[in-house]
């Protein structure tokens, strides 16, 4: 198994001290937010890996900091080499294609400027020629590129986003919740043609969602985040067969389920606490239902377990322990 | 059902007259709820869901206008009411839940000042009493500290939080219909099944009658009792939860369904349904759906079905005018 993307003890920091003035007035120290907190994980060539977690979980700094938008506090993000030897290039697809989108460009422009900017094709014919064949392939008409974006519906523009992030030819997509804006219907659309391409042009993926429904159709891995933290990762079959982690139990336990709904459910209790004052130790111990006092004071280690699964927790810690190797 | 239901929708059109023309935002839409019932309305964007909810409340922005059909509240006729008799309805009658609770508070007021303002108004008690409802209000919707919390701002509140206060507000005066426009999709999941969760006891509680507007087939399998479906300002499904989710009549409820990601097991490929939603002015003729239909026919061109029996509920498909009538 080929590694495409490994990511080591990646954290960021955002600064989110009040201004220097204030600071000095009212004895304020700086203030900061760790929103990727010492995250290690690996992305096998051709395969996708999904983040999820619910809103402010740091998922969405996890790809801005993989595509460079960001640059990490601390640890390593490497791409292993592609198939000209360099690092395999990355493209980000984002969640909103109405803002992703210069509504000022006709959509041909939108596409072609990868071209131009990395030299992937010269001259005005070949140019329009990949232009033509790229809105084929995402599902468009060639005749598409001379309309602007508000001419658009929300999946059509996110068929021309893929189209934009497949011209740099890229080995490598990070896609940023590519379908949380879209309607169901669309939804599917967009889902199914994002599988299409992965299987003809041998993609890897980093996907992003908070819909584990998605997510489990995309993914080969799932990764399940927690302010800032991969609290478990595991096999997609895996995960949802025997998850581990209270947490990922909670989350699999409170989706709304179309088919088997649960009417008389518990609903969990508690809020994800603010980013800006995490607890100490296990951070989701608020809220978990197995918590002692050693969640309180002692973070959990990563661990995996057999059946390639990896949980930072204390108590699947404790019941497995004779199984469990550090990870 | 012989009992009066406390929302009685018949044949309601709205239109938006406009310079280039009269756009029919919402056609023959008709449908019922029973005290204590939760109906789902459930559709993609732009299919007239929310508008269905603001219609009867009488809250369409002008241009837009109800011209045809009529609305009754509890057997009375609400449709044909001035702005000044609505207002009375609205909020006393008829609560209210919209979609983002931070825009629905006024920032400037104490959540226990807004409760007392719709408490006072609405059931004339002084000051005094209606404080103490406020704070009865809120621990009923699950809210802990309600003491302390009542004389807190709107930006003191997390997003779920927020909600419920929003939800006691729309509970304030003991209305018999609840309207709730996409009450948990600005929320978490976890959130999102407490809200869903505190919507179902409150209606089970006091047979509080819900219109539950959502697009997520999710919330409405898990919290509804009935779901109409709809499509390019019409109604092409009605039917109890369980059975349309499992056997749907109308083949865009059938698409709509296989659209969504199964949790039980991976698919190689979902359903599609291809292209999307017409632009209200530029509605097909026949059935609005024919252009996306996998079974469309001649007929379905040319003429609109209407909603008629299907299976457990109604469907307007002419597929199942012919199964019954061959």
């Amino acid at each position: 198994m080929t590694i495409a993307l490994s990511v080591v003890d990646l954290t960021r920091d955002f600064d989110v001290s009040a201004p220097w003035l204030n600071r000095v007035i009212e004895r304020k120290p700086k203030a900061f937010l760790r929103a990727v907190d010492d995250i290690s994980f690996e992305v096998p060539l051709g395969s996708c890996l999904s983040l999820v977690g619910e809103s402010g979980c740091g998922k969405s700094t996890v790809a801005r900091l993989v595509t460079g938008l960001y640059r990490p506090s601390s640890g390593t993000i490497k791409f292993s080499a592609g198939k000209t030897g360099a690092p395999l290039s990355a493209q980000m697809i984002f969640q909103d294609p109405f803002a992703s989108l210069n509504p000022r460009w006709r959509v041909f422009d939108v596409i072609a400027e990868p071209l131009r900017e990395f030299g992937l094709r010269k001259g005005t014919t070949a140019i329009a020629g990949r232009v033509a064949e790229l809105l084929t392939t995402v599902g468009l008409s060639p005749n598409d590129g001379r309309k602007f974006p508000h001419e658009f519906s929300g999946g059509q523009r996110q068929r021309i986003s893929i189209a934009r992030a497949l011209a740099g030819e890229p080995e490598f997509l990070v896609c940023d919740e590519p379908t949380s804006a879209l309607d169901v219907s669309v939804q599917a659309q967009i889902l199914n043609l994002m599988r299409r391409l992965q299987d003809e042009m041998g993609l890897t993926y980093l996907f992003i969602s908070h819909d584990m429904s998605v997510v489990r159709h995309m993914s080969n891995q799932i990764a399940v985040m927690y302010l800032g933290r991969i609290v478990e990762q595991a096999a997609t079959e895996q995960l949802f067969a025997d998850p581990k982690h209270p947490y990922t139990r909670m989350l699999l336990e409170t989706i709304p389920n179309v088919r088997n709904p649960k009417r008389q459910r518990e609903a969990p209790a508690g809020e994800v606490p603010s980013p800006m004052n995490p607890p100490s130790g296990c951070t989701f111990h608020t809220r978990c239902p197995l918590a002692d006092g050693r969640c309180k004071v002692e973070r959990p280690e990563m661990r995996a377990y057999p059946g390639g699964s990896r949980v930072a927790c204390h108590r699947v810690a404790e019941s497995m322990a004779a199984l469990a190797v550090p990870a | 059902m012989t009992q009066t239901p406390i929302l009685d929708v018949k044949a309601l059109r709205v239109e938006f007259p406009g310079r280039h023309g009269t756009v029919t935002a919402l056609a023959d839409v008709s449908f019922s709820i029973q005290p204590g019932e939760i109906l789902g309305v459930v559709g993609e964007s732009g299919a007239g869901k929310s508008m269905a909810g603001l219609a009867v409340q009488g809250l369409l922005e002008p241009p837009g206008r109800v011209s045809g059909g009529e609305v009754r509240l509890d057997g009375r006729r609400i449709d044909t009411l001035t702005d000044g008799e609505m207002e009375k309805v609205r909020g006393k009658e008829i609560g209210a839940i919209f979609q983002d609770p931070l825009t629905s508070l006024n920032p400037l007021f104490s959540v226990g000042q807004q409760l007392v303002e719709t408490i006072r108004l609405h059931l004339g008690l002084d000051r005094k009493t209606a404080r103490a409802r406020a704070i009865a209000l809120l621990t009923e919707v699950g809210i802990p500290a309600p003491d302390v919390r009542v004389d807190h701002y709107p930006h003191q509140f997390s997003g779920g939080m927020r909600q419920r206060v929003v939800i006691a507000l729309a509970l304030a005066a003991r209305p018999k219909l609840i309207i709730a426009d996409e009450p948990t999709t600005a929320l978490d999941v976890s959130i999102q099944a407490q809200i869903t969760a505190l919507l179902r006891k409150l209606c089970d509680d006091h047979g509080t009658a819900v219109m539950l507007v959502t697009h997520d087939m999710g919330v409405i399998a898990e919290t509804a009792d009935r779901v109409a479906v709809m499509y390019a300002g019409r109604l092409v499904e009605v039917g109890p939860v369980a059975e349309v989710i499992a056997n749907p009549q109308h083949p865009y409820t059938a698409g709509l369904m296989g659209s969504i990601p199964a949790l039980g097991a991976r698919v190689p490929m979902l359903t599609q349904i291809d292209g999307s939603m017409p632009r209200l002015d530029a509605i097909p003729a026949g059935c609005a759906f024919n252009p996306r239909c996998p079974k469309v026919m001649d007929r379905c061109r040319v003429e609109r079905p209407e909603l008629m029996p299907s299976g457990s509920g109604q469907s307007a498909c002419w597929l199942k005018a012919m199964e019954t009538t061959p």
